[in-house]
């Protein structure tokens, strides 16, 4: 293996769950409020994963206040303290852009049995 | 300067800093250089250390040289480079320069040939604008004015297109993230010139303060 990849494989975290787009996840990241540092949970849908070893990143959707809020985070970042799989979809695309266009009944994702 | 090495350019990746941020650093195999001649004033009217780096396979070496390296008994390597340091008298022949000679948070100088873009127009070369793509203009890419009429010739220094790259480049004042002595190792944060396997020269920053 070449030196950059063993520098990167260096950084990876074990512990990530197996998960992908169509599964709804909860989000621990660390945030830092003054000097104080908390957990904040962001809960929601993958919509993409992309990116390989310690450049991926992947995108929760959210629907609040029927507002759609997306939050892109690296994978390995030391901020993201833990994901959470919730629930696994069935989807067919590796990218669901398409839910953005989709609101209610039309924008829910069939769960894997 | 007081000191300096020699290295090659691995590549470019990113790191974690401690808050979270994305550091891009490019990847650097500095050293272990030999300090293979001294030159001081009184022989050679100037002060610098010699250094080699990359051992070099044997038959790749020519006689001449490896006069150089017997009579001081180092094993030959690829590249030879002076460096102009004003403490001369630190350094022993065949004494090594590891990259643990840098520290975490440094600002060095880098050093490298920039990657060859062959014949280049003036806009790629000297960053000249473009002509209008549309409206009936036919003038898209091309150098513009090269001058006035009254000298009735085009003064020496004009910007034309021509060979572009290739040449000996320095970017100044970039920090060096981590140091791994173990596998000699300096990772900087930037970009550095040159391509991959490329020669590189990492000195400390002349304008840090």
């Amino acid at each position: 293996m070449d030196l950059l990849s063993i520098l990167e494989k260096e950084q990876l975290k074990t512990d990530i769950p197996n998960f992908r787009p169509g599964d709804s996840v909860r989000v621990h990241v660390k945030v830092v409020e003054g000097t104080r540092e908390r957990i904040q949970v962001f809960e929601g849908l993958v919509i993409k994963r992309k990116g390989g070893a310690i450049r991926e990143t992947f995108t929760v959707r959210r629907v609040t206040y029927g507002v759609g809020v997306e939050r892109t985070f690296p994978v390995h970042s030391p901020r993201v303290d833990k994901i959470e799989v919730i629930r696994r979809g069935v989807v067919r695309r590796a990218k669901l852009y398409y839910l953005r266009e989709l609101s209610g009944k039309a924008a829910r994702i069939r769960e894997k049995k | 300067m007081s000191k300096g090495i020699l290295g090659k350019k691995v590549g470019m990746t990113q790191i974690f800093a401690e808050d979270g941020h994305v550091v891009p650093v490019t990847v650097i195999l500095a050293g272990p250089c030999t300090v293979v001649q001294k030159k001081t004033t009184a022989t050679d009217g100037y002060n610098a250390v010699q250094v080699g780096f990359d051992i070099a396979k044997e038959k790749r070496v020519n006689k001449p040289s490896k006069g150089h390296f017997a009579k001081v008994n180092v094993t030959p390597v690829r590249f030879l480079r002076e460096l102009r340091l004003e403490n001369v008298d630190d350094y022993q022949i065949g004494q090594e320069i590891k990259a643990d000679i840098f520290g975490a948070g440094e600002k060095v100088d880098v050093v490298g040939t920039s990657k060859g873009k062959g014949f280049a127009g003036a806009i790629k070369r000297h960053g000249f604008h473009r002509g209008p793509m549309k409206h009936g203009s036919k003038y898209h890419r091309r150098t513009g004015s090269l001058g006035a009429k009254g000298p009735a010739r085009v003064y020496k220094g004009r910007k034309l297109p021509g060979r572009m790259g290739g040449v000996r480049v320095t970017v100044q004042n970039l920090e060096i993230i981590r140091v791994d002595a173990e596998r000699n190792l300096l990772l900087i944060k930037g970009a550095v010139p040159g391509p991959k396997k490329g020669l590189i020269l990492i000195k400390p920053s002349v304008k840090a303060k």
